[in-house]
């Protein structure tokens, strides 16, 4: 009703003038900011050493900030309902995207994770990173939770159809965190644990069939990852390499900028996939911790939005886009410690690169735009 | 829905909720224990071993090469020089687009076939940050069009390295052998930390004789490196020590004029200072162009050596056996003399026709075969003039084929003469025990008489010849016949190699060495060499004659076909007064003469001795 929702609107504005702070009127959300302020900072500390001081990198690196902040900034202005609305439409484009990239792909004859837009290089694949929660979130709110066998099933398409054809771009790493994130919301949703019992076994009578999807250069670095020195000069060269960076940083590091690994190259992707290897050189033991709790700082800071958010929409898509953060930072540090395998995603904010920094600036963004709307009276 | 049920449902949703979030929460932190607990194995427990790696990984020592010695000849005419060549090479990971680079490159320089597909070989086979050759051996014109153009090509860059260069080609192959790259079985016979950074060693000839002076001791360079193995920065180094300069005993001009003599033809000349054992001239010919085998010798080029009927790459001075026919003789002579079964003045009728007493078997004369009936009454001196077969077929008979062998075996046959080259043969002094091991049959005394000239299974090389004649020309003085001249140090000092003496051949009467001597003297000028000529100096020589097919008596089968047409061989020595050169000369199938051969080499030695070899014809590096 229009006419409730301006009484709904007139209502808050009274009730908000005294208590709502600058930051309030932003939605911006002060405990998550400065999670992702301390992380920015650190970052730029460990890609300046990471890419030999290369100063227009660093650069760049800090413009890939400032417009994913824009970004932010804009997605935390748009209300809750709004994402809602948009949700399945979101979904839809993003899969169609998808399709678009893969048949382009196929003609290019190679792989194809984006497409060119003038310019603009959008990935497809990182939109389902926030679509597919969002699916999921619109989905389930509404229908009962626990969800039933039926809706689960629905969820299981709405994760694994874009899953299976990101990986088949192939981009294993990316398919992986959809997955991961997907099953997250349907837990988060209530999922009886027999289905999830169900579903493990299930996963484990599927993976024969995961391994007929993947590419010969995926099933190779799970096969490297079991067994590094199976190929000690080319893929299991990364894991060698990354395993020598960190383990010869020992409790304090080499001191930065003094890491032999990273600027001897002998650390491939050092900038990118593996930036978490040149912490663990220079600022050893000391700086990876550091950089694991600010994570889950930011980690917890995500969550307490998924808990404080007052509709089930909000709480499933909140509490999904945080698992999916942190999932992100897990398979980076668990494929660059060597306890994963390679599977190329990048360390979130660090990593120096585009178009995963703007989608996870925007997912921060949906956080506090979560965050600041919620009506003060539920409080 | 209701609204009752709604809300109803709506607080258990929440109080599920708030499970699941802590049961994820749980999640979470489990994970980043399973983290911080491999951090800790890595960065605690692992951290030498890491530590050790990653050093492993960045200090590098980084052999330094030493420069080669180079070889000089005696007067310190280059032989063997080190010379820059540039090779182009790709660090592929430097490039942009490879492909386009290199077929751009291809319309630019010279690049073959074979340089592409090797290199496409390797770039398989190497990590992208290696450097990889794209074309060896540039010639300086393509390395000037690079240079022109190489900012278009990122990636590409030319190396230079020292490789061996012997200025004179073919003329001092089968002495200065060559160099070539260092293969698996060679090294495991080099101290592996001399030569990390060598790529070259010497396969043959003076080169291989002489591998470790002229290789030097290698240096090192503890440097920082990085992945693609490129020096960042210099930690210390140790200076690599070049090889010493090796001079030789040769005579580069006179080893000109000796292949010279000899060009066109199959055939040896070893040519010795009898006062020292000097080599002055060491000639195998054909020879062949050891630079060819210097970068590696392509299969084209390697094919044609091979398959070369006159086989080329063979060193006919120090390895090819020849029977040494009638130039025995003032040897066997000798022996006669010195053990009192014949004397200078004991004669025999020579009708042309030897028989063993008490055997029907009849060997010919030579002259049996132009016609003439022997050389009538003849004496040692005689018989070595006129190269009377008779005479020596009874005196090898009366003598026995053991005490004939002690006195060649004196004069160094039968054995190694021990030169400073690796590939000498020994040859064989017949025997009866070399003929029952090498044609498994009985000694008849028809072989201890046709061992008498210097046939049956006689093989000597011509340096062995060669060296013999010295002894003659020394009246039993013996020297070692080697190339080394002198040495020049890394520090400059020259070290000269000193004449060594091996036993001598002592007779019991000195003045037969003057009758076997005198006897030689006349085979120039009235013997069977005098096709030799006039000359201002006084030479004493012995021609001979060798027999390849129809070595049996009767000559039945006698060839006429080129190939099969006897050896020409000639051995002497010269002023007889105070000899300075003895030589040898082996020339296959008889063409041309072997005393002409000899003329030349001896005129050039002693009347033109301070003619300058003609200058050496640099080859282009195509």
């Amino acid at each position: 009703m229009p006419i409730d929702f301006l009484k709904q609107k007139l209502q808050r504005k009274e009730s908000g003038t005294q208590y709502r702070t600058i930051f309030q009127v932003l939605h911006l959300d002060l405990y998550l900011l400065f999670g992702i302020l301390a992380l920015v900072i650190f970052g730029f500390f460990i890609l300046y050493s990471a890419s030999n001081q290369n100063l227009s990198m660093l650069l760049q690196g800090v413009l890939h900030i400032g417009l994913a902040a824009i970004i932010m900034f804009v997605f935390a202005q748009i209300p809750p309902y709004f994402y809602e609305r948009w949700s399945t439409w979101v979904f839809w484009s993003g899969s169609f995207l998808l399709l678009v990239v893969l048949a382009i792909g196929k003609i290019g004859g190679g792989a194809r994770r984006w497409l060119n837009l003038g310019g603009l290089h959008l990935q497809p694949s990182e939109i389902m990173k926030i679509a597919i929660p969002m699916m999921l979130a619109c989905y389930l709110s509404h229908k009962e939770l626990p969800p039933r066998l039926k809706n689960v099933l629905m969820c299981l398409l709405i994760i694994m159809a874009p899953a299976l054809l990101t990986i088949k771009e192939p981009d294993l790493g990316t398919g992986i965190l959809l997955i991961l994130a997907g099953f997250g919301v349907l837990f988060l949703a209530g999922i009886q644990w027999r289905y999830i019992i169900g579903a493990l076994l299930g996963l484990g009578a599927l993976t024969p069939i995961l391994w007929h999807f993947m590419h010969k250069y995926q099933k190779q670095r799970i096969l490297i990852f079991l067994n590094p020195e199976r190929d000690p000069l080319n893929t299991g060269y990364h894991i060698i390499q990354s395993k020598i960076a960190i383990g010869s940083g020992g409790f304090l590091g080499k001191g930065w900028l003094h890491g032999t690994q990273s600027h001897l190259s002998f650390l491939p992707a050092h900038a990118t996939d593996f930036i978490f290897a040149v912490c663990g050189e220079e600022f050893g033991f000391v700086g990876g911790l550091f950089l694991l709790l600010i994570y889950l700082y930011i980690t917890g800071c995500c969550f307490r939005v998924a808990y404080q958010a007052q509709d089930t929409y909000a709480r499933l898509l909140a509490g999904g886009l945080s698992l999916m953060f942190f999932m992100s930072v897990f398979v980076n540090m668990g494929m660059v410690v060597g306890i994963l395998p390679v599977v190329g995603v990048p360390l979130p904010l660090i990593s120096y690169g585009g178009s995963s920094m703007i989608t996870l600036m925007a997912t921060f963004g949906i956080l506090m735009s979560i965050q600041c709307h919620r009506k003060l009276i539920g409080n | 829905m209701s609204p009752l049920l709604t809300i109803k449902n709506s607080s258990q949703e929440a109080g599920l909720f708030v499970r699941r979030i802590i049961a994820i929460a749980i999640f979470i932190v489990i994970l980043s224990l399973l983290l911080l607990g491999r951090l800790v194995v890595l960065q605690f427990f692992q951290h030498d071993y890491y530590t050790t790696l990653s050093d492993q990984n960045e200090i590098d020592l980084v052999p330094l090469a030493p420069n080669r010695g180079l070889i000089f000849d005696r007067q310190g005419i280059l032989l063997s020089n080190n010379t820059p060549v540039y090779s182009l090479i790709v660090t592929p990971s430097r490039t942009e687009n490879l492909d386009a680079s290199v077929q751009a490159l291809a319309r630019r320089i010279s690049l073959s076939q074979t340089d592409l597909d090797q290199f496409y070989q390797q770039l398989k086979t190497h990590r992208r940050f290696e450097q990889i050759p794209l074309k060896m051996r540039l010639s300086e014109e393509d390395v000037a069009r690079f240079m022109v153009d190489q900012y278009r090509y990122p990636g590409f860059s030319i190396n230079t390295n020292l490789m061996r260069q012997y200025p004179f080609g073919s003329t001092f192959s089968h002495v200065l052998g060559y160099v070539g790259r260092i293969n698996q079985d060679e090294v495991a016979h080099v101290n592996p930390a001399n030569y990390a950074g060598t790529n070259f060693m010497g396969k043959l000839g003076t080169e291989k004789f002489y591998e470790p002076r002229l290789h030097g001791q290698v240096g090192y360079q503890r440097a920082e490196i990085d992945a693609g193995g490129r020096i960042v920065r210099d930690l210390s180094t140790i200076k690599p020590v070049k090889g010493a300069d090796l001079y030789l005993t040769i005579n580069a001009g006179l080893q000109t004029a000796a292949e010279k003599a000899l060009e066109g033809n199959r055939g040896a000349i070893v040519a010795i200072n009898p006062k020292n054992g000097e080599v002055l001239a060491l000639v195998s010919e054909p020879g062949y162009d050891p630079n060819l085998f210097v970068s590696g010798i392509s299969q084209k080029d390697f094919n044609i050596l091979i398959n070369d009927k006159s086989h080329p790459l063979y060193n006919r001075a120090i390895h090819g056996l020849y029977a040494p026919g009638s130039i025995i003789k003032p040897f066997i002579a000798i022996a006669g003399l010195d053990s009192g079964k014949t004397t200078p003045t004991a004669q025999i009728n020579d009708q042309g026709v030897y028989q063993i007493p008490g055997t029907t078997h009849i060997f010919h004369d030579w002259t049996w075969w132009i016609g003439q009936h022997g050389h009538g009454l003849t004496n040692v001196t005689k018989a070595i003039i006129e190269s009377v077969d008779t005479y020596f077929y009874d005196l090898a008979h009366r003598m026995g084929i053991d005490l004939i062998d002690q006195y060649l075996t004196a004069f160094g046959f039968g054995q190694k003469t021990g030169i400073d080259l690796d590939e000498e043969l020994a040859g064989n002094i017949p025997s009866p025990a070399s003929k029952l091991r090498y044609q498994k049959a009985p000694w008849y005394p028809g072989d201890t008489a046709q061992t008498g000239i210097g046939q049956s299974f006689f093989q000597v090389t011509p340096l062995q010849l060669a060296t013999a004649t010295t002894i003659l020309a020394n009246r039993g003085l013996h020297y070692w016949p080697h190339l080394i001249y002198a040495e020049r140090l890394p520090n400059g000092h020259f070290v000269y190699e000193l004449p060594r003496q091996l036993p001598s051949v002592v007779l019991k009467n000195s003045t037969d060495w003057d009758v076997v001597i005198h006897a030689m003297a006349q085979v120039v000028t009235k013997g069977t060499g005098t096709s030799f000529g006039q000359t201002p100096y006084s030479v004493a020589a012995k021609t001979g004659t060798v027999q390849l097919i129809g070595k049996g008596a009767n000559g039945a089968n006698r060839a006429t076909s080129a190939n099969l047409r006897n050896n020409s061989t000639f051995i002497a020595f010269a002023p007889i007064e105070n000899p300075q050169i003895a030589l040898a000369v082996v020339v296959e199938n008889n063409a041309p003469n072997a005393a002409a051969v000899a003329r030349k080499v001896l005129d050039y030695y002693l009347l033109d001795e301070h003619h300058l070899p003609p200058a050496a014809e640099t080859p282009h590096a195509h």
